[in-house]
């Protein structure tokens, strides 16, 4: 525990410090999503890493989230503070709603009713023009502020991102070496034979369904304040896909797993911009090869390349 | 003897620092166009008419003896992205003005960014809520969608046809003309008997037409753009429904006759100028330079110009004209812009002021019909 | 405005008919591009997100062998036929085959990168237009009852139907299909018995990046056809083999049709912007009222 609370320590550190070298520029905006990213990556790796239940719909308790903020704050004149909470509740009761039925479901039957699940919700962003805007978006969503000072500026976006995201990472560390942590582990494994040792399966998978899309919920109302504009397009099956690969990039069940993911997937195609049209074909590449060669993730996969560079005996296999 | 020595050293010294300063400061013009993803078909010619027209003025000897230089990222159509290469565009490369984005979603998204970063923008895009209301920074060259609705409408009020049908793709687009379809339709007199919608990648929309025929409406509006048209255009055809049938601007190129084939006779649309261009009168104000735009982006490209990239040649005029009238400062070109009065351009007769900041009138759009496999404007 | 619809007696009758008809051709295209998902699923238990691409791969491969090399129509279809199957050849040789550690999560992101990949290349062959084919024999509307349909949705149905039956005797009566089946059952014991199961996870492959060109090829000339047309079609076809239960037979076909039909009658009895919504809740009714699948068995679980 005491090796984990170092470890955090020394990311959050390197979180704070990460500005110093950006001074301003535009990256600075990216790392902010990276930041939202991250919280959405760790939402998904406690469904699929720990409790081993896949989600194809995750982009749509994201979008619910920046949509109930984006709707509450500017159409009903809400407090940002008051619409995140509420907004985090409403599609916490949702998924606790929908998680009985669905979480029944195993395998790829799981994988398409959340895929059916998330573009029933985006459909939904999509039609309700009324309230959303439809497909041509939400604006004047305004930014969070505490009392005189706004967070209108991609340094004071930064640090307000990465304290929500820091306290997902502590609290999910916390989460996965708890109790609960261990008993999901056993569900992921098998669960007939955790239910017979005494742990409510059931429950527990629910619980962790509602965990995580109030998490993205979370992550999606900071989207929502600090991008000002919403459209449904960022709340697509795509979107989904490209959470669950940046999970399984990052590693399974790893919380800096879930960070690498998303900052890679995040920061990649801002790196493959000078390629032009190749960046595409450059993007899935690396993917197939990333898969390929870290199988584990990056965060087994590098100290796994570390080692077989140093060491050429090395036990690779045993990461 | 001595005098003239010296004159001639002050003149090449003087020549000497004014070329350096040629080729030291070029004017940075960013760009942001979703030249991948679903709206490529604007992005694309939206960065090749760009890339073409900047290198052609930088050909003719810059703006003010400075060259031009375009700083264009790529989208994807995606507003997240635009809103951070925006940020890019000001933070980083320093732009003196931006063009684009190339849809309402992007650009609603990226407008705070330029208000902010103090840096004009010139949308592509052709939502009305853009400039209305007027906002400091941010003006436009695409024409509204209202503008196109109005063109259809005061066709059908002239031919009696009041009910009518509309099918809009489900997208930004389809979604703004729908919009402004509904808005408009009471003050021309017409009854909308029926409102449906498509998916952007559907296959195939025989449903929601056999719906429409079974109403009484006699007229056919559709909102999209390539594909979904043509498939709408070949399913009318299938279901054999006869009333008239109009499109949108959004498919006012020649791909569109190339995908719907035969089914795409008699269909009428709005459309820019563009397409036209050979057909306009000599005396039309715009057809210099709608001749000039289609004959050079056959050259370079190989392929027809159509009035999306006419967006972006647009933009860049614009800016052009604005820097040759005073300083080259963000500010400055933003007041000059705002001055603009009587561009001739590929999308109209541009007119901006403090009040409007769209800048075009009913003439943007002429109503074109296929005939044989080409268009002609109805008369 | 469904309801005026309603009181229109005769009407009526039409317009469900077409709204059958229209959904059963669009169901055909969905359940051939089903049934590729399903048998690589059953040979290899790998939900292969690249699909899609091979759909868009046989309509655009169609287009270069009509318009560059000037082939006649019934020569171009095999070589797209084939040149797709080369595809699904490599993509299984080069992305699936090396894998160290093949969990099937891990094969499902490989997919997906795999689809990006040959989409970009596809983007830099073909370009960003759409592309439309012309149909196989005409554009002439053929009247039934009082609804309408091409003869392309003809060649739909036929094609589909014969693929199906191919299809089922494959499976059945050649040794390599009962061979291929018994790796779907067990693939330990497939191996045991002397089946070289790497080269039924390749012919599966092969097999289903045929079926899917095939899709695309057919469905071309109604639908237009671009190098982004395979996510969605894709999609579709993925709810069909779900539907289906992941069967390679005639469940997933029956998948392929309900949806196609749930889609054109929720467009046009209820609403059109909901279409996809209607179609996908009525899916997820019949998972939660059976969660092993409308056609599967309840089996149980090894511990």
């Amino acid at each position: 525990m005491k090796r984990e609370l170092l470890k955090f320590a020394a990311f959050t550190a390197f979180v704070l410090l990460m500005p110093l070298f950006f001074k301003g520029g535009y990256l600075m905006n990216v790392l902010v999503f990276v930041g939202i990213n991250t919280m959405l990556a760790i939402a998904l790796n406690l469904l699929l890493g720990y409790a081993g239940q896949i989600s194809l719909g995750h982009a749509g308790f994201f979008g619910l989230g920046a949509y109930l903020s984006g709707v509450l704050t500017v159409n009903y004149d809400w407090n940002p503070w008051q619409a995140m909470p509420v907004a985090a509740v409403v599609v916490g009761c949702l998924a606790c709603l929908i998680g009985f039925p669905i979480l029944k479901l195993k395998g790829h039957y799981l994988a398409m009713a959340t895929l059916g699940l998330g573009i029933i919700i985006y459909i939904v962003f999509n039609e309700t023009i009324e309230l959303t805007g439809g497909p041509s978006g939400l604006s004047g969503i305004p930014n969070l502020a505490v009392g005189e000072f706004t967070f209108d500026s991609d340094v004071k976006n930064y640090y307000l991102v990465w304290c929500f995201a820091l306290a997902v990472v502590l609290f999910s560390i916390n989460l996965a070496n708890s109790r609960v942590g261990r008993a999901l582990r056993a569900v992921h494994d098998s669960e007939v034979a955790a239910r017979v040792v005494g742990v409510n399966a059931r429950m527990l998978k629910i619980q962790i369904f509602v965990l995580s899309a109030m998490i993205s919920s979370l992550a999606g109302s900071l989207y929502a304040h600090t991008m000002t504009f919403i459209s449904p397009a960022s709340f697509g099956f795509n979107f989904s896909v490209e959470l669950l690969t940046m999970v399984v990039i990052g590693g399974l069940g790893s919380v800096y797993g879930s960070f690498l993911g998303a900052a890679l997937l995040t920061l990649l195609p801002e790196f493959l911009r000078a390629a032009n049209d190749y960046d595409i074909i450059i993007y899935g590449g690396l993917l197939v090869l990333m898969v390929m060669f870290m199988p584990g993730g990056l965060v087994r996969g590098f100290p796994d390349l570390f080692r077989k560079i140093f060491n050429r005996r090395g036990g690779s296999e045993h990461a | 003897m001595n005098r003239s020595l010296i004159s001639l050293l002050f003149a090449a010294v003087t020549m000497l620092f004014s070329a350096n300063a040629f080729a030291a400061a070029p004017i940075k013009i960013g760009a942001l166009f979703a030249i991948t993803g679903p709206a490529a078909f604007l992005g694309e010619p939206e960065r090749n008419s760009a890339k073409m027209v900047i290198d052609e003025i930088n050909r003719a000897g810059g703006v003010k003896g400075r060259k031009l230089e375009l700083v264009a990222y790529d989208t994807a159509g995606d507003a997240t992205k635009a809103v951070q290469l925006a940020t890019r565009l000001i933070k980083d490369d320093k732009v003196v003005a931006i063009i684009g984005p190339s849809t309402t979603g992007e650009t609603m998204a990226v407008i705070p960014v330029a208000e902010r970063g103090q840096v004009p923008l010139i949308s592509c895009s052709a939502g009305s809520k853009i400039t209305d209301p007027v906002k400091k920074w941010v003006f436009k060259t695409a024409q509204n969608d209202s503008l196109a609705v109005g063109r259809i409408f005061d066709y059908l009020q002239k031919h009696k046809l009041h009910n009518v049908s509309i099918l809009t793709v489900s997208d930004g687009f389809g979604a703004s003309g729908r919009e402004q379809l509904k808005a408009q339709a009471s003050k021309f007199g017409i009854k909308i008997v029926s409102d449906d919608t498509y998916g952007p990648k559907d296959t195939d929309m025989t449903a929601q037409l056999t719906k429409i025929r079974g109403s009484h409406a006699q007229a056919v509006i559709c909102w999209g753009t390539n594909p979904g048209p043509a498939v709408i255009a070949k399913n009318v055809r299938q279901l054999g429904i006869k009333t008239p049938v109009f499109m949108s601007h959004g498919v006012s190129s020649k791909k569109f006759i190339e995908l719907a084939g035969d089914a795409a006779e008699g269909i009428m649309l709005p459309s820019g100028k563009v397409v036209v261009a050979d057909q306009l009168s000599n005396s039309d104000q715009q057809k210099k330079s709608l001749l000039s735009f289609v004959k050079d982006y056959q050259n370079h490209y190989k392929t027809e110009g159509d009035h999306f990239g006419g967006h972006a040649w647009d933009a860049v005029m614009l800016i052009k004209s604005a820097v040759e009238k005073g300083a080259d400062s963000p500010q400055a070109i933003r007041d000059n812009l705002e001055k603009t009065k009587g561009f001739a351009g590929i999308g109209g007769i541009f007119n901006y002021s403090a009040q409007d900041h769209a800048g075009l009138g009913k003439d943007a759009f002429v109503l074109v019909e296929v005939k044989n496999r080409d268009w002609v404007i109805v008369k | 405005m469904s309801l005026s619809l309603l009181s229109r007696g005769e009407m009526q009758f039409d317009q469900i008919l077409q709204y059958v008809l229209s959904g059963l051709s669009t169901g055909a295209i969905y359940a051939l591009i089903g049934i590729g998902f399903s048998i690589i699923y059953n040979a290899t238990g790998i939900i292969n997100f690249a699909q899609g691409e091979f759909v868009m791969l046989g309509g655009l491969l169609t287009l270069t062998c009509l318009e560059y090399l000037k082939l006649p129509i019934w020569a171009a279809i095999p070589c797209a036929v084939a040149v797709s199957t080369v595809a699904g050849l490599l993509f299984e040789r080069l992305a699936i085959r090396p894998l160290r550690r093949p969990t099937p999560i891990n094969l499902v992101i490989i997919t997906i990168g795999g689809s990006i990949l040959i989409r970009g290349l596809a983007m830099l062959f073909w370009g960003k237009d759409t592309h439309s084919i012309p149909s196989f024999s005409g554009d002439d509307p053929i009247a039934i009852g009082g609804a309408t349909i091409l003869p392309q949705h003809l060649w739909i149905l036929g094609i589909t139907v014969i693929i199906i039956t191919a299809n089922k005797f494959y499976f059945y009566h050649t040794i390599s299909g009962k061979a291929m089946r018994a790796c779907a059952y067990n693939r330990r014991a497939a191996s045991l018995v002397g089946i070289d199961v790497r080269r039924m996870v390749l012919f599966s492959f092969m097999i289903s990046s045929a079926m899917g060109a095939m899709a695309g090829i057919i469905v071309a000339p109604l639908t237009m056809t671009s190098y982004d047309v395979g996510v969605m079609l894709g999609l579709k076809g993925f709810c069909a083999a779900i539907i289906g239960g992941m069967s390679s037979g005639i469940a997933t076909v029956i998948g392929g049709l309900l949806l196609g039909v749930l889609e054109s009658l929720g467009a046009g009895l209820i609403s059109s912007g909901y279409k996809d919504a209607i179609a996908f809740i009525m899916l997820l009714l019949i998972l939660f009222i059976r969660p092993q699948g409308l056609f599967g068995k309840a089996d149980s679980e090894r511990v």
